[in-house]
């Protein structure tokens, strides 16, 4: 076992090595940078003053010392300067993170919540009316975009109350942020609901017929025990890695709802710091991404050795 | 396809049939949800390739008279901002996003399945340079990924294609590999090692081949969350550029706003985009109980 985690770890530090390679160098093939774009803004720059702007942001130097600049900044805990808000990119990434991990965390609980309990339903009631419905509704909920939904939501807080529940101040107590995230994370969570409930009900008809849930009914346990006790168990393993697979998703679904609900997170902050170019930003932000899918990969593994006690890694 | 494929399929379902159609009729009646997914797509495969005729207003037209006129007899789903027509938009709009899924599908799919056979045929070095490579992709969320990748190569219709397709490529190649793992060891393999043939050509006309079906029911998914990819990234900003009516674009511009004053210009594009990945995993959904058995439920 210690030397798989070894192995596992070196494999983690290899792929985000990869990774920011090939994040810096898709940020700098482009030509123009943000000096180009803050000329463009401002008409006509002098030539001699763009020079000292980029010579002061180091984007003069070849991009091999740019990058090895970066990675040497990263292992002291120096994140480098938005261009943007010139302010430390550290400063400017780690306020904006528990706004998004609360997000996250309710989407997630949200579609778990559902998921997990309507697939089993889905799958006791298989090929009734009922289980038509869900599997309809989780395959719609697949289909809609994220950012649809939440402005369908927001369209109906319109229709019934006339007010919009977008983020305007920050909240001030923790029953107001509950109230405040729990819509755009329902946005957000549908769609990992569906997922969610799609495998749940695939993974529980595959239990169902196995020879133990058979003898579990022979000995003449309920229907309730049979489904929860002794099926679900069994058939909730596939679905934790869908949900570390979803927690990658969840990203995805994150920038766009915190785009439509006007909230400050980190997942926003991610467009915005793109569409300007603000290198430093950008490049921190997605290896922060990266590191919570690399380590939410690794702790599902992990989860499954727990879990299954048949699961075993090998050395 | 050919009728072969499905024969012993059909047989075994004591199904009486002879051409075509009527292979298609049984189908429709065995599996009632992909047959919607079929119509669906191929309404907006039709709307997609008559655009033309069947939108009354050019989508490019502006016209400051109607400006954000409310759906009617004039405007059927009303009117944007520029008072271009919307109904218009949506149809030239089906354009957009099939090809933009289908382009995207088909070269991730291209790239994933040389990777995969590669990886899995070659093994080695090969295979454990590809799966690195799989692992970087993969750490990435598709959505960063594909918003990363547009903003390095530009806002076209093309580069939206590229930055959709790139993300796509690790899920293929991961399959690909796996079935590729499979079937090498099989004995229909080994007789093509033995009567001499090089190992390109029983990788291409022996294991390619046998893979195909798992890559068609990819093929599928992919297709419709590269159709949500574009739309995602379009209303962020950073897919199709102005003027292409992209469903995406056309709920991007201040969507949040009109949903007080004009929500027809937010329901249409939505209801568009969300049909056709309906219809698209409707079919998937469809194709896999029939081309992959294991994972029938």
């Amino acid at each position: 076992m210690t030397a798989y985690l070894v192995r596992r770890f070196l494999l983690m530090l290899l792929t985000l090595f990869g990774i920011s390679v090939i994040i810096f160098a898709l940020l700098r093939i482009v030509p123009g940078n943000i000096v180009d774009i803050l000329a463009d803004a401002a008409g006509f720059v002098n030539p001699a003053e763009k020079l000292r702007l980029e010579a002061e942001l180091g984007l003069d130097k070849p991009i091999p010392v740019q990058y090895a600049n970066w990675i040497a900044g990263l292992a002291k805990g120096d994140l480098g300067y938005s261009y943007v808000s010139e302010k430390p990119a550290l400063d400017e990434i780690l306020p904006r993170i528990p706004i998004t991990a609360r997000l996250a965390a309710l989407a997630l609980v949200f579609s778990i919540l559902f998921g997990v309990p309507l697939g089993v339903i889905s799958a006791v009631k298989q090929n009734t009316g009922l289980d038509y419905a869900l599997r309809v509704l989780s395959l719609s909920g697949l289909s809609m975009p994220a950012f649809w939904l939440g402005l369908l939501i927001l369209m109906a807080f319109v229709a019934g109350t006339g007010t919009m529940p977008i983020y305007s101040a920050a909240p001030k107590s923790f029953i107001d942020s509950l109230i405040m995230y729990s819509v755009p994370a329902a946005a957000v969570g549908f769609r990992s609901s569906a997922l969610i409930m799609r495998l749940t009900r695939s993974s529980m008809l595959e239990v169902l017929r196995q020879d133990f849930v058979r003898t579990a009914r022979s000995k003449g346990a309920s229907e309730t025990t049979v489904n929860y006790h002794h099926a679900l168990r069994n058939a909730v393993l596939p679905v934790i890695t869908v949900i570390g697979i979803e927690a990658a998703f969840l990203i995805g679904g994150l920038i766009v709802t915190e785009t439509v609900f006007n909230i400050p997170g980190v997942a926003r902050f991610l467009v915005e710091a793109i569409r300007w170019r603000d290198y430093p930003i950008v490049q921190n932000l997605v290896m922060f991404v990266a590191l919570i899918v690399v380590v939410t990969n690794f702790l599902v593994d992990m989860l499954y050795t727990a879990l299954d006690p048949r699961i075993r890694y090998a050395d | 396809m050919q009728t072969g494929e499905y024969s012993v399929e059909l047989a075994r379902a004591g199904a009486n049939v002879s051409g075509r159609l009527d292979v298609a009729k049984f189908l429709a009646r065995r599996y009632p949800l992909g047959a919607v997914g079929a119509a669906i797509m191929l309404i907006f495969l039709f709307a997609a390739l008559f655009a033309g005729g069947l939108s009354p207003y050019d989508p490019l037209a502006t016209n400051a008279a109607h400006s954000l006129a409310a759906p009617g007899a004039v405007h059927w789903m009303g009117a944007d901002n520029f008072g271009r027509d919307v109904y218009s938009r949506i149809v030239h709009g089906a354009r957009i996003s099939l090809a933009v899924g289908l382009g995207s599908t088909t070269l991730g799919c291209l790239f994933g399945v040389m990777l995969g056979l590669l990886s899995g045929y070659l093994s080695g070095w090969v295979d454990l340079l590809v799966q690195r490579l799989i692992d970087i992709l993969q750490a990435l969320p598709l959505l960063v990924l594909a918003l990363v990748m547009a903003a390095a190569l530009g806002p076209s219709i093309q580069n939206t294609i590229i930055a959709i397709a790139i993300p796509l490529i690790p899920t293929v190649a991961r399959v690909i590999r796996a079935n590729t793992l499979a079937l090498r060891e099989l004995p229909f393999v080994e007789a093509a090692r033995a009567i001499g043939m090089s190992d390109l050509r029983i990788a291409l006309r022996h294991v390619l081949p046998n893979t195909l079906a798992p890559l068609i029911v990819l093929a599928t998914a992919q297709f419709g969350s590269a159709i949500l990819t574009e739309a995602a990234l379009s209303f962020l900003g950073l897919g199709i550029p102005e003027p292409f009516p992209s469903w995406g674009r056309m709920l991007s511009e201040s969507a949040a706003e009109y949903v007080r004053t004009a929500p027809w210009l937010v329901i249409f594009p939505g209801i568009a985009i969300s049909l056709v990945v309906f219809g698209t995993n409707l079919l998937g959904d469809a194709m896999r109980d029939l081309l992959d058995p294991r994972q029938r439920t």
